[in-house]
């Protein structure tokens, strides 16, 4: 681990802004992005340099940015729905939940035990998949595609059975207010079964090559290390915390849907660099690999998904506010809804992990961190875009 | 909740307690309070994570409703610290000092919606709308369709229909309202 400061220089100026001076010929401007191999999706970090050594650093995003929240003010509760899964594209199904639960508790409504059952795996297979899709963007960070390769080739069959639930691979559209659009199909655990082996099968060959790799050990052990200082200045939450020894897991700490009826810990870790936080989301993915187990043997095997909804088209909830949150792939996602009696949403603000990582904790972490390591450590900080702009 | 709204109560004066969950509160509190307050739940309270900061427009009323929401991990409860501010020249005491994160929020709500908060680290640099010069566009008084018509051309074949009419049509034909 290095020092948390390395930096001689630049100098800070009086008014405590960096003293850079482009001119002189010391320091350089480099984009990373927003296209670009190493960065996660449409983002961009503009870097200043000194030699290899980063000295300064600052995230831009905007790229993406659709006004998500600006436009379910202008739909009803119901239109709202299928807007809300494209804020966040590898793992859409916590934007459907949030939204959701924040819907029906603002309206009153119970939720059948079955929607929660099939919610739980919903989110879980989403899970799956979005840390398959990070292990190969942390393994390609290092040179490693082939592990991407892999990775991707067991995701699309978790993208197989959410296509035979949803009907969809990406967009799922499945978990709406009042409960969910429909029961397993026939046969699907057993197929589910298949899919976790092949994926268990993956995830071991991923452990020898990935995880037991020279390179990957001496570039990936003792960079990018969190403090645990930073931990509630920067918002951190999720495998971030996780890696750093804090147990931070919404599952447990404030449990929702089935979770209490499941049987399973947090994974920690305790180096908190590049290689724990890898670790960390490899032994969580075998993780949602058992709860997914657990939930398809304890699911009931009949019962309601759906509850009476009202006249959707004349649909207005009472004034309030709520926040409802779930712990996602990157850490805590939250929606904040607030209703003012009429049939369109006041307000609905999306906190996606991301937010806080890719901007303050990033542009922190990334000081005196060497050129070439930038990638790695933006990908283990595992954050999507879409979510910070909405 | 309630407790820990009557400890509150006997060092600062509170607004309006909204209990919505056995593990969610809500609170008004005056601006010139909140500063103190939040340091005081984030020190003594164990309110030690900023969940989000964001911003209510409350056109009707000439308001704009802050809401800081904090988490306490150790007892499980969230609180929302509400704090309303005129619209006209909205401004609002920084709380990077406090949560090093609350920078990047506030840039967005100066961005979204015009408000200010001085002192606040790179408060103007662009945020998300990168060499925007129209009105914040998350106020309740910024038009987004009529924005898109002032800015884009319609693409010559498209039909548009109202959301709300077309679904009504599609689901109840032509029996009208049910």
């Amino acid at each position: 681990m290095f020092e948390l400061d390395r930096s001689q220089y630049p100098q800070k100026k009086a008014d405590g802004t960096l003293d850079i001076d482009l001119t002189s010929g010391k320091y350089l401007k480099l984009w990373q992005g927003p296209q670009h191999p190493g960065i996660t999706g449409n983002m961009a970090i503009e870097l200043t340099v000194c030699g290899d050594e980063v000295v300064d650093a600052t995230t831009h995003v905007g790229y993406l940015h659709r006004g998500f929240e600006k436009l379910m003010e202008r739909r009803t509760f119901m239109q709202c729905f299928p807007i809300v899964c494209r804020i966040c594209v590898p793992e859409p199904d916590f934007n459907e939940y949030c939204y959701a639960a924040a819907v029906e508790e603002l309206a009153g409504l119970e939720i059948p035990e079955l929607a929660h059952w099939i919610r739980t795996l919903i989110l879980e297979m989403g899970r799956v998949n979005s840390y398959l899709m990070y292990l190969g963007g942390q393994a390609g960070a290092f040179g490693q595609g082939v592990i991407g390769q892999w990775t991707t080739y067991v995701r699309d069959l978790m993208l197989d059975r959410f296509e035979e639930l949803t009907g969809a691979r990406i967009y799922h559209m499945f978990i709406i207010p009042g409960g969910v659009r429909d029961n397993l199909p026939d046969g699907f655990a057993g197929r589910m079964e298949e899919t976790l082996r092949e994926i268990e099968s993956v995830l071991a060959d991923v452990d020898r090559v990935m995880f037991h790799n020279a390179v990957f050990k001496k570039r990936a052990v003792g960079v990018g290390v969190i403090d645990t200082a930073w931990l509630d200045s920067y918002g951190i939450t999720g495998p971030n915390a996780r890696a750093a020894g804090v147990a931070k897991d919404v599952r447990k700490d404030q449990p929702y849907l089935v979770y209490p009826e499941l049987e399973f810990e947090a994974v920690t870790g305790k180096d908190s660099d590049i290689y724990t936080r890898a670790d960390v989301r490899r032994r969580d993915l075998l993780l949602s690999l058992d709860l997914i187990r657990q939930i398809l043997s304890r699911l009931p095997k009949t019962g309601a998904v759906m509850t009476k909804l009202p006249n959707v088209l004349h649909w207005k909830i009472p004034r309030g506010e709520t926040y409802v949150r779930g712990e996602c792939s990157r850490g805590e996602y939250g929606y904040y809804l607030v209703t003012d009696g009429s049939g369109y949403p006041r307000r609905v603000n999306v906190r996606g992990p991301s937010y806080t990582h890719s901007i303050a904790l990033f542009e922190r972490m990334v000081i005196n961190a060497n050129i070439s390591d930038v990638a790695a450590l933006l990908v283990s900080l595992h954050t999507y875009p879409p979510e910070i702009e909405r | 909740m309630q407790q820990l709204y009557d400890t509150l109560t006997q060092r600062f004066s509170l607004g309006e307690f909204t209990r919505q969950r056995a593990d969610l509160a809500f609170i008004t509190v005056e601006a010139v309070r909140l500063h103190a307050l939040l340091r005081h739940l984030r020190d003594q309270e164990g309110f030690t994570h900023l969940v989000l900061l964001t911003a209510v427009d409350w056109l009707e009323d000439g308001q704009f409703q802050l809401t800081y929401l904090i988490n306490n991990r150790a007892k499980c409860q969230d609180l929302g610290l509400r704090v309303m501010i005129a619209r006209d020249n909205a401004s609002m005491e920084s709380i990077h000092d406090l949560w090093a994160a609350a920078a990047t929020y506030q840039r967005e709500l100066r961005e979204m919606f015009g408000i200010d908060f001085p002192g606040s680290p790179r408060l103007m640099d662009d945020f998300i709308l990168e060499g925007w010069n129209a009105a914040p566009p998350y106020r309740r008084d910024f038009d987004t369709l009529e924005y898109s018509r002032a800015t884009y051309r319609e693409r010559p074949g498209r039909e548009t229909r109202d959301p709300a009419a077309h679904m009504k049509q599609q689901l109840y034909g032509d029996k009208g309202d049910v």
